[in-house]
């Protein structure tokens, strides 16, 4: 494994030397290490790049990582990821693509995950994207991810770019089966040139299922982000979903929410807010001794934490 | 010892608000300042911290001019400011808040100690995030459990009545008298409430930009009691029933 995937994978899966549990490791296209365990599996597709994973039924406290890491220019990366987790199973997915280039060729890395989550599974997925290295070439991340939750299973989504991407469409859509939730919390930082889009589709389909999506981004500099959701409620169900937005210098974000009740019983709210950073807060965190640009940095950490 | 002199400010649209004010507060004091609206106590207030800058006139601390200092060089030197109106952020937790306010990794024990003085149960409350979903209240008393955590040489509080609840005040004022015993600091309170002004040491009295009359708090009271200054007034009384 080179020292720049080492470099990447302790930024996007805090990996400290080895991983706990299985894990596959993508390095430019090819596998640099993978472990299953007894009760999670992973095995390489027949038919196109990607793996298959498979998480037993009743499997607990397991965590799978399966990072991709770009180490140089001049690589379009495709990869289609399944995961089957089994009815009662509790696990964390860590996944998350680093891409490190020094040249001006471009790289890509174009991740396709598929869930399945079966009765009353619950899945904590974890998903760091970075870009990293002096390269000018253009550096893009177009995760798509769909998911499928069974009777009550449970699927919580947290997911970041803060920043070195310079281009990115995220795409996530989900269908939700009887008091299924789906949990997406989501932070993007794009600065200088940099574009973000993400795009979500939940459709909520069984009695009692619900989705709580929040979306938080930073955009400075010259960048600009696109926010897109579709909530479908076709049953008695709840949805909310929340973008919220600082824009700075020439920082510029649309937010187009939509919600759509197909049921009477359907409890459906968005709430978005897009602006500058607050003139108090900036004086607040002066009068407690911090600078002007210490107090930014702080608002905006903790806005993205 | 704090010092103004001659200050004068005046929005910026041109209307003034402070004319040529002189005040001073000697350190360790309990200083209440009090008068009608409209008078400039919150600008007085915003002046000491730095937020407005005046047109005119000296701010000395300790023999120091810190006239031309910006707000985080005047909280630097030891100077802290409630805001009458606390702000809020997404995503700071009340802990991180604190720390931010102590410049320091503080102890969990610690902050539950602050937060309890200001009423607040800490273990419920640390790990919350300071924004809309905590009540008038909740924010009220963590703006002042922020400058308590600051423990400087003198905290300014504008109106820490406004917007409290009549139980959460009893307990405020509390507050107020335990910090005059246990700090060195000097603490000026801006404040409209009766017994705010009967635990001060001293009471200033501001109207029409400029310090109408100030002395002890026993002279003070008197005069404020009898009426004599007619334009004590309390407008933000009803938001406490």
């Amino acid at each position: 494994m080179k020292e720049i995937t080492k470099d990447l994978l302790r930024e996007i899966s805090e990996w400290n030397g080895e991983f706990k549990g299985a894990y596959n490791i993508r390095e430019d296209g090819g596998c640099a290490g993978r472990v299953s365990s007894k009760n999670i599996k992973i095995e390489s597709k027949k038919d196109e790049p990607g793996l298959e994973i498979f998480i037993a039924a009743n499997t607990k406290g397991e965590t799978v990582s399966i990072p991709a890491c770009i180490t140089h220019g001049d690589i379009d990366d495709l990869v289609y990821n399944d995961f089957f987790v089994g009815e009662n199973a509790d696990v964390t997915i860590v996944a998350g693509c680093g891409i490190h280039t020094e040249t001006g060729e471009p790289a890509r890395h174009n991740g396709i995950h598929r869930f399945f989550l079966g009765k009353n599974s619950k899945v904590l997925y974890l998903e760091k994207h970075i870009g990293k290295g002096h390269g000018t070439g253009l550096k893009t991340i177009d995760p798509v991810t769909t998911a499928e939750l069974e009777e009550n299973a449970v699927l919580e989504m947290n997911t970041a770019q803060i920043g070195g991407v310079d281009k990115t469409l995220r795409k996530t859509e989900a269908k939700l089966g009887k008091g299924a939730k789906l949990l997406i919390r989501e932070r993007i930082l794009t600065e200088k040139e940099q574009t973000a889009s993400t795009e979500f589709k939940v459709e909520l389909n069984g009695e009692d299922s619900g989705v709580d999506l929040i979306s938080r981004s930073v955009a400075r500099d010259n960048s600009h982000q696109g926010y897109h959701s579709v909530i479908v409620g076709n049953a008695k169900c709840t949805g909310h979903s929340e973008c919220d937005a600082i824009i700075s210098e020439n920082g510029k974000v649309d937010a187009a929410p939509e919600l759509h009740a197909r049921d009477n019983d359907a409890q459906l709210i968005h709430e978005a807010a897009i602006g500058k950073i607050a003139g108090e807060q900036i004086l607040k965190l002066q009068t407690l001794g911090m600078t002007e640009s210490e107090a930014e940095a702080a608002i905006i950490d903790g806005f993205l934490a | 010892m704090l010092e103004l002199k001659g200050v004068s400010w005046k929005t910026p649209d041109g209307v003034g608000v402070l004319d040529g004010l002189d005040l001073t507060v000697p350190d360790g004091k309990l200083v209440v300042i009090t008068g009608p609206n409209g008078g400039g106590k919150t600008t007085l207030a915003k002046i000491i911290a730095g937020i407005y800058k005046q047109d005119k006139g000296q701010i000395i601390l300790d023999g120091k001019d810190i006239s031309d200092l910006d707000i985080t060089e005047r909280s630097k030197l030891g100077i802290s400011f409630a805001f009458q109106q606390p702000v809020r952020f997404k995503g700071i937790t009340v802990k991180k808040l604190l720390e931010i306010a102590a410049n320091r990794k503080m102890p969990e024990k610690e902050m539950c100690e602050i937060l309890s003085k200001v009423g607040l149960c800490a273990a419920e409350y640390l790990k919350r995030e300071v924004n809309s979903t905590l009540s008038g209240g909740e924010i009220k008393r963590i703006e002042i459990a922020t400058v308590l955590a600051r423990n400087t040489k003198i905290t300014v509080f504008d109106e820490p009545e406004a917007g409290i609840d009549l139980w959460s005040f009893a307990s405020l004022t509390h507050t107020f008298e335990e910090m005059r015993k246990n700090l060195n600091g000097t603490i000026i309170i801006i404040s409209h409430q009766e017994r705010i002004l009967q635990i001060a040491d001293e009471i200033a009295v501001v109207a029409n930009g400029k310090i109408k009359s100030s002395g002890s708090a026993d002279k003070m009271m008197g005069t404020l009691l009898k009426g004599t200054e007619k334009a004590v007034k309390c407008p933000k009384q009803e938001e406490l029933f």
